[in-house]
């Protein structure tokens, strides 16, 4: 089925009800609850993971594969929300056309900055991408203000031309959609102290997000994959083998800025605005530490490490000295002072603490992410089936 | 007119002459090796014609046309391919996957982004591989990481690497350099088969007993330059080779 073999059709499937299911699997907690902050179940937040998710898997394909490391990743991005903003401005508050416009934007933007930064490998690549983004970052800030809207960024208004669209009523915002229904339409489901939220936008990305994830599984099996893995291990010796490795590389970074720029184009089809600080390196970075972290050059890793890195971002983040006083009232006063003061520079303002010790972690003990630890333990549990002493079993940092 | 013309190729390091004029014409179909001491110019040579290195002077002709200024990837689909002395190979790729990628490069040419069609559908290439890889016999271990190979393994995934192409010209260098002696004469007699099939190989080697059991002529390399090109069989006697490349020791 979808010419797959079966277990990377099991894990489609896999991937497919995870995304489902998402809204039920993201919040275990009931509303009100201690917990209940720890949910990840609203459409904001799970709209993050799904759309981050692509941005991965694209970079996936260039780093995972290639192993040549961008640093600058977040300039497609950028370039793919202007293009979306444009066409909510001059289009239709549709999202299609913003999108389909966003990856050929950032793809000819990608093929610009390849054809030049391929010319050097290593770190010389990482450096030459490095400075495209910075100099789109700072290129928005300022020379280019009357495309970007420079500092405040860019917004549909409600006097923008908008041509295929009937005019807005006064004081009415344009909002985005998808043929007349709204990304914000949400649906709510309340079970006990549970409450669900279906969100439509969060689904459309859902959809976007597995059409993504099975172009890259078709790629990653393909005689292009296993070129573009060849390419990793000894570029050098492909030459010699009769392979023009220049185009190859090419082709996978413009597929990976595709995939940031249809990352970018959702983004802006989920909160109708952009600014420039979405192309800052930091940016470009956390597509590294997501690709990393989760298990660069697997399959699913890179989604994994991406919901990681948002769930923290967004969850983790939220937790401040209020919250952790609530979790340890029980303790006796000095003590649970002493507690809340440990805990609090790893949380709330400091989460990225928290983020930088466990990716330290996983890259020393889980040099293949956390996609190397699933497997560990998988291989684990077969090995104590296996002989029921046990013995030397890997436990994973997780 | 040989399928291979080198002619007044000068190769200067520094201080170093590693090639001084050197003439050499491989004849269609023939099976030369190129000997020397340590040092002779060798690998130099070889590079030259692979696009390693270019020559400061003179030219490399093959099949008419000239090699000097082509990318590595332009004189490999020109039908010359080389067999590498040190293991070159895609260490994390399969030993399946590392035949398939020059069997592809063969089929398709430098460049074809074929990503929608799955890997295990390209039956032709498949059958390809697998028999060069079986008359290397490693079709057992197909499966397995080429880094998981043994160093004679590896030398024999090289070859296999190369035989797939079913190139005009093969360049072997040094082609059983850590093998066994079982895995050294086991080569000798597919190099022979290869031969018989038409397909003109030049063949560095430092094991007299590789070179004088398979080569049809040889050339004698000496501080750069070509000093003896004849049969085997007048090679061993000739004293300006037992001079040069044995300090008078006979063979």
């Amino acid at each position: 089925m979808l010419n797959l073999d079966k277990s990377d059709l099991r894990l489609f499937l896999l991937v497919a009800a995870a995304l489902v299911l998402a809204p039920f699997i993201l919040n275990p907690f009931p509303e009100g609850s201690n917990l209940a902050q720890f949910n990840a179940g609203y459409p904001d937040l799970m709209q993050r993971l799904v759309i981050f998710g692509i941005f991965a898997i694209g970079f996936n394909i260039l780093f995972g594969l290639t192993g040549y490391l961008s640093f600058g990743h977040a300039a497609f991005l950028g370039v793919g929300s202007y293009a979306a903003i444009w066409m909510m401005k001059l289009l239709t508050m549709n999202v299609i056309p913003a999108i389909v416009v966003s990856i050929i934007v950032a793809g000819i933007f990608a093929a610009l900055v390849g054809f030049i930064s391929l010319r050097r490998s290593g770190i010389y690549f990482s450096i030459l991408t490095l400075a495209f983004a910075q100099m789109s970052y700072s290129l928005a800030y300022s020379v280019l203000t009357p495309i970007t809207g420079g500092e405040t960024g860019l917004q549909p208004k409600i006097n923008d031309p908008r041509i295929l669209d009937a005019p807005l009523l006064d004081g009415a915002t344009p909002t985005a959609g998808l043929f007349g229904i709204d990304m914000r339409a949400s649906w709510q489901l309340s079970v006990g102290d549970w409450l669900f939220t279906f969100n439509f936008g969060y689904y459309f990305a859902a959809v976007v997000m597995l059409i993504a994830f099975y172009v890259s599984m078709r790629i990653f099996r393909s005689p292009f994959g296993m070129m573009l893995r060849a390419v990793k291990t000894n570029q050098n010796r492909l030459n010699y083998t009769g392979v023009n490795t220049r185009p190859y590389t090419l082709t996978a970074f413009i597929i990976s800025g595709m995939y940031a720029g249809l990352a970018g184009g959702l983004l802006v089809a989920m909160d109708t605005q952009v600014g420039a600080d979405r192309m800052f390196w930091t940016a470009s970075g956390e597509v590294v530490l997501m690709t990393i972290l989760g298990g660069a050059g697997t399959l699913i890793g890179p989604v994994l490490g991406a919901g990681f890195i948002k769930y923290m971002e967004n969850v983790v983040s939220k937790i401040n000295e209020t919250v952790l006083h609530q979790w340890f009232y029980w303790l006796p006063d000095g003590l649970e002072d002493f507690v809340v003061s440990v805990i609090y520079p790893f949380v709330g303002k400091g989460w990225h603490l928290t983020l930088g010790l466990m990716f330290m972690a996983v890259v020393i003990f889980l040099p293949g992410g956390l996609m190397e630890g699933l497997r560990r333990l998988t291989q684990g549990r077969k090995k104590k089936a296996d002989e029921k002493t046990g013995g030397a079993v890997a436990t994973p940092a997780e | 007119m040989g399928i291979l013309e080198v002619q007044n190729v000068n190769k200067r390091f520094g201080g170093l002459q590693a090639l001084r004029d050197v003439n050499l014409s491989i004849a269609q179909g023939s099976l030369h090796a190129i000997i020397g001491p340590n040092g002779a110019g060798k690998s130099t040579l070889l590079n030259c014609f692979v696009g390693r290195l270019i020559p400061d002077t003179g030219s490399v002709t093959f099949d008419g046309s000239s090699l000097i200024g082509l990318k590595p990837h332009e004189i490999n689909q020109a039908g010359v391919t080389r067999v590498f002395q040190t293991p070159e190979i895609f260490g994390d790729l399969s030993l399946l996957e590392n035949v398939m990628i020059p069997a592809f490069a063969k089929r398709d040419g430098a460049y074809k982004p074929s990503m929608w069609s799955p890997l295990q559908g390209e039956r032709e290439i498949r059958e390809q591989a697998e028999e060069a890889l079986a008359s290397v016999n490693l079709a057992d271990k197909r499966h397995q990481t080429a880094n998981s190979q043994s160093r004679g393994n590896k030398r024999r995934l090289e070859l296999a690497m190369g035989l797939v192409q079913k190139p005009k010209l093969l360049l072997l260098d040094e082609p059983t350099a850590g093998m066994a002696r079982a895995d050294t004469n086991a080569t000798i007699d597919l190099l022979k088969e290869i031969s018989a099939t038409g397909i003109t190989m030049v063949v560095i080697e430092h094991d007299m007993h590789v070179v004088f059991s398979l080569a049809q002529k040889i050339t004698v390399l000496a501080q750069g330059s070509p000093i003896v090109e004849d049969l085997p069989e007048n090679i061993k006697g000739n004293p300006k080779v037992q001079e040069a490349y044995l300090g008078g020791a006979h063979l």
